[in-house]
Order: structure tokens, then sequence, then C-alpha cells
């Protein structure tokens, strides 16, 4: 019970909990790192919040990354690894897409370093980034069949 | 824009200029497409990938030792700071502690690293922008260092020498001196490369005030390590997140604010001299007996005497190296300071043997992406200044 305490009383679950009660669907606190798991929805107000508010100030943005759940449903989770760089914090959101067919909205107008980590994983797990300004593969070549880093994409690949 | 010219063949039109995958200044596979007026660079546009490897996809297949191999073939250049970063990933899942006397002796080695990496930095830069002796002068150093390497893990290169838990081998008696002989007589040798390149009028040519980056569009990108501290944003992870007790040791992470090549150079160098002071502290903490790796039955493999003599030893070590381990379920982003910025492993866990999914965060793949702000605008010759000035490794890169 000490645990769920601990993520009630923290900062940054309190303060977007106040700012909108729906933003964040689950806190979850593992080995000292916070993930906020957000509705897809509302993914660009909560990141453009928490960049821009005077107290959270994530306004550096470290990875994105897709994990492909396979068969599990919503399939696809992309976590978003946000750096508050004066405060010294750190911040998991993640959201979870469906399989069939999945598109996010970009968060390149939020911070531009965006662009290549969603590129990459459009590349290598077909998740469509909805505004972004460039969306093509980064590493695989262009006319490469299938997306690699999916689990049911063999290792050895397709033969 | 290029101005609508006239010309007796018709208006003149931009040029496309490939360069790389196969060029010299490109350090490694790189391509970089470039949209020129005359010598301006319009348009930049690196094209990434030929070094593609699924290691990513491989570790999702491996148990969770057998991906330390892998992590040296990232950034070739500092293989020890990835194996680093990939093994405190593992441990903090596990949750487990490691003696501190590992601690230590990581610490040394990756500082170790780190200097290395900048010396071939400070020596290719050199040589792309015509300074040929530095180069010699650096490879000549960083020998020395791979001399230490080879003594204490086996391996010149691929070193995979941190190990979930620890280390592979206890380091062998004398390599301390090794290390002190080298620790004497670098800052010497540090400062004759500033005698051959901070007051040299061509250097300063070529590096001053090109390719600024300013310290917010450094943090829009995602720029971090030298790159973002030459903008003027002191943010180095060891001192902000410290892992392997870099609390304990007393160093300054040195900061420029020009945002220039030239910044970026002299934060470098700056380094080598911190990194310097934290082998020195570390020669000085690493007792001279003591664990060097975790008590950790099923997941830290037991000594070899211990394999050899007790029926306990024997089967753990048959289970650890058949069918490894099993973290929790559950997932952590670890990160440290590794020589060209923040490197971060994401290690998710489904409670089986093989992670579940490795991501890396690469500091040169970020960091790569603010190249087309650092050169559009100026001429086609500073573009070989400014790939060199952002450090990156190809193999990291492409993964």
């Amino acid at each position: 019970m000490a645990d769920t305490q601990d993520i009630e009383n923290n900062p940054t679950v309190r303060k977007l909990k106040d700012w909108d009660p729906h933003a964040v669907a689950e806190a979850i606190l593992f080995r000292g790192e916070l993930t906020l798991l957000i509705p897809c929805e509302h993914l660009v107000r909560v990141a453009e919040f928490v960049r821009s508010d005077a107290e959270l100030q994530f306004t550096f943005l470290s990875d994105i990354t897709a994990v492909d759940r396979f068969p599990i449903e919503p399939r696809f989770e992309l976590n978003y690894h946000l750096l508050a760089i004066e405060r010294r914090e750190r911040l998991r959101l993640k959201i979870r897409v469906v399989g069939k067919d999945p598109v996010v909205p970009s968060v390149t107008p939020v911070w531009p370093t965006a662009n290549w980590h969603e590129r990459e994983a459009f590349d290598l797990f077909g998740v469509r980034f909805e505004g972004h300004p460039d969306l093509q593969r980064i590493l695989m070549p262009d006319d490469w069949e299938g997306y690699p880093l999916r689990k049911d994409y063999p290792v050895e690949g397709y033969r | 824009m290029p101005a609508a010219v006239e010309t007796v063949t018709g208006a003149a039109q931009a040029m496309v200029l490939n360069m790389g995958p196969q060029h010299p200044s490109t350090h490694g596979v790189l391509r970089v497409v470039l949209e020129l007026d005359g010598e301006t660079v319009v348009k930049a546009r690196p094209e990434i990938g030929y070094l593609h490897t699924g290691i990513e996809k491989t570790a999702e297949a491996k148990t969770y030792s057998q991906v330390i191999p892998l992590t040296d073939r990232l950034d070739y250049l500092a293989p020890l700071s990835n194996n680093l970063c990939y093994c405190l990933a593992v441990e903090k899942l596990l949750g487990l502690e490691v003696p501190k006397r590992a601690q230590y002796i990581r610490v040394l080695l990756t500082e170790l690293t780190r200097i290395s990496s900048h010396l071939v930095w400070v020596g290719t830069h050199a040589i792309d922008l015509g300074a040929m002796s530095v180069f010699l002068y650096c490879f000549r150093e960083r020998e020395e260092l791979q001399k230490i390497f080879e003594l204490v893990s086996g391996q010149r290169m691929m070193t995979s020498f941190f190990r979930i838990g620890g280390l592979a081998l206890e380091p062998p008696p004398g390599w301390l001196d090794r290390v002190d002989r080298f620790v004497n007589v670098f800052p010497e040798r540090i400062a004759e490369y500033e005698d051959l390149l901070t007051q040299n009028r061509i250097w300063l040519a070529r590096t001053k005030g090109v390719g600024i980056l300013s310290a917010e569009d450094a943090i829009a990108m995602g720029v971090s390590g030298p790159s973002l501290r030459g903008s003027g944003v002191a943010f180095d992870v060891r001192k902000a997140f410290p892992y392997s007790s870099y609390d304990e040791f007393d160093f300054d992470a040195p900061v420029q604010t020009a945002g220039d090549c030239y910044a970026r150079y002299l934060v470098r160098v700056a380094e080598m001299r911190e990194s310097l002071k934290i082998v020195r502290q570390g020669m000085n903490k690493i007792p001279a007996e003591g664990p060097f790796r975790a008590e950790a039955p099923g997941i830290v493999p037991p000594s070899r005497e211990e394999m050899k003599t007790s029926i306990e030893g024997l089967i753990y070590h048959f289970k650890i190296y058949t069918e490894g381990f099993t973290p929790p379920p559950g997932e952590v982003y670890q990160t440290i300071e590794s020589p060209r910025g923040e490197l971060g492993f994401f290690v998710s866990s489904d409670g089986s043997a093989k992670p579940y999914r490795v991501k890396v965060r690469a500091p040169s793949f970020v960091n790569l992406q603010a190249l087309p702000r650092l050169v559009e605008g100026r001429l086609i010759a500073d573009v070989v200044a400014c790939i060199g000035t952002i450090d990156i490794v190809l193999g990291e890169v492409d993964r």
C-alpha cells in the first residue's frame, strides 16, 4: 500500500491529475522509475503540458521506444522517455495502440527531436505517426517489406 | 534560398551532391545528400542505415548475458561504456547490488575509454581539417590504452569485460602500474595536442564560429554529451543521475557557451583532463582485494574453484550458461554518460530468460539529427568540420 501512496503523492502525478483527471489512466512506479499510462487521444495535450509547464519542465525528449506485445491487444506500446534537465528528473509516458492499423499522433511539434525516433518506430514496427513531417523508413531500405522488430517477424527474416 | 541567376544555359539550378557513404570524413558509412547553391549548402539530409545489423532484434533471441557481446559492437570506440550501460540496466531490473570494488574498477575503465574515444575524435577531426600530426600523436596514446584494455580483459576492442553483477575476471596483478604509467605521461601529451591546435590560426579559422548550435536548439533536438555542454547547458548524466558510485568522485563537467565547433573541441579536451582526474582517484580507491562480482547464486556465476568443488556451484554454473536467469517482469531505462552523450538502454522483461525488448538510445543517432541545423547556410568545406564535431559512430547510429 505504501507504493500507491508514493505514487499518489508524487508531485508530477498530482500536478497532472489536478490539471486534467482524465489525462493519466494509470501511474506505475517500478525500480524508482515513474511511468504514466496516457490515453492515446490525450498524448499531444499531455506532452505539450509537461514540456511547457513552469514547474515540470520536461523539455528534453530522450527517446521513443516501441514495444510489440503480440498477440496481446492493444498490441503496441510506445514509451516516451522525458527528462527535466534543471530538476534532474525523468518520466516515462506510455501509450497503447491497437495492432490493426496503428496510428499515433506525432509529437514532433512538441519536441523536434521526435522526428527520427518516430521514423525509426515506423520503420521497425509499422506504427504510423499522424502529422509527422517526413514519415519515411530510416534504417531499412525504402523498398523493404515487413517491419522487422514486430514479434511475428522471424529473427532470420522472411526467406 | 538560391537567387535566380541567368546563365548561358538558362536559370541556375541547385546542385545535389552526394557525400558518402564512402567518404573518409564521414567517419563510417554515412551519406549526406547536400543541396548546393554554388558552394553554399541550402539543404542537408543525412541518410543512415547502411550499417544496420538488427542488434535489437538479435538481442531478443539471446539470454541476458549473451547480449553483452552485442553491445560492444554498437559504439566500437567505447565498448566498455556500452557494456556498463547494459549491465546497469539489467542489474536495475534484478535489483542487484554490485560490490564497491567492481564499481570503482568499472568507473576507472570507462573513464579510460572516454579518453581513448576522445583521442580518436581529436585525431580524426584534426586530420579532416588538415592537421596530420595530431592524428599520429593521438593514436600513439590510444595504443597504450588499447594495451591496458587487452591486459585487463584479453581484448583490445570487443572487451565484453563488464558482466551482470560485476566483472568478467579478476584484473591481472600489476595492471594499475600500467595505468599509473599512462596517467603520468598523459598530461604533457594533452599539452602537446593543445600546442598544435588550440592557438593554431588555421584550426581557429576552420572551427571558430562554425556550426553554431544554440542551447535551445540543442535541447529541442535532443543533443547530449559534449555537444550539449559546448552549447552552454551544464548537463552530465554522471552528475545528474550518478551511477556506479560516480557521486564519490570529485570532477567537473566542463561547459563552453559559444556552441561552435571550437567550443566542442575545448569541452572534449577539458573532459580528457577531468577523466584523468577520475582515473587518479579510482586508482587510490580500488581496494587491493575483495570481490569483483556480486554474490547472487543463479544470476552471477560461481568462482571456478566453487564450480569445481561444490555441487551447488556446479548446478548454478550449468543453469546460468544453459538457461540463463529470469528477472521479474518490468521495464527499466538506464542511462550513462558515454563519450558521445546520453547512452540509454531500455530493457523490458516478461519474466523469461531472454529480454523481451532491448532498445538502445544511441547518442550518435540523436546528435546526428542536428547536423542539418549546423551546416545549412554554410560553405561545403564546413560540412566536414560539422560532421567531425558531433562525433558520431555509425555502428551506434545504425545498430
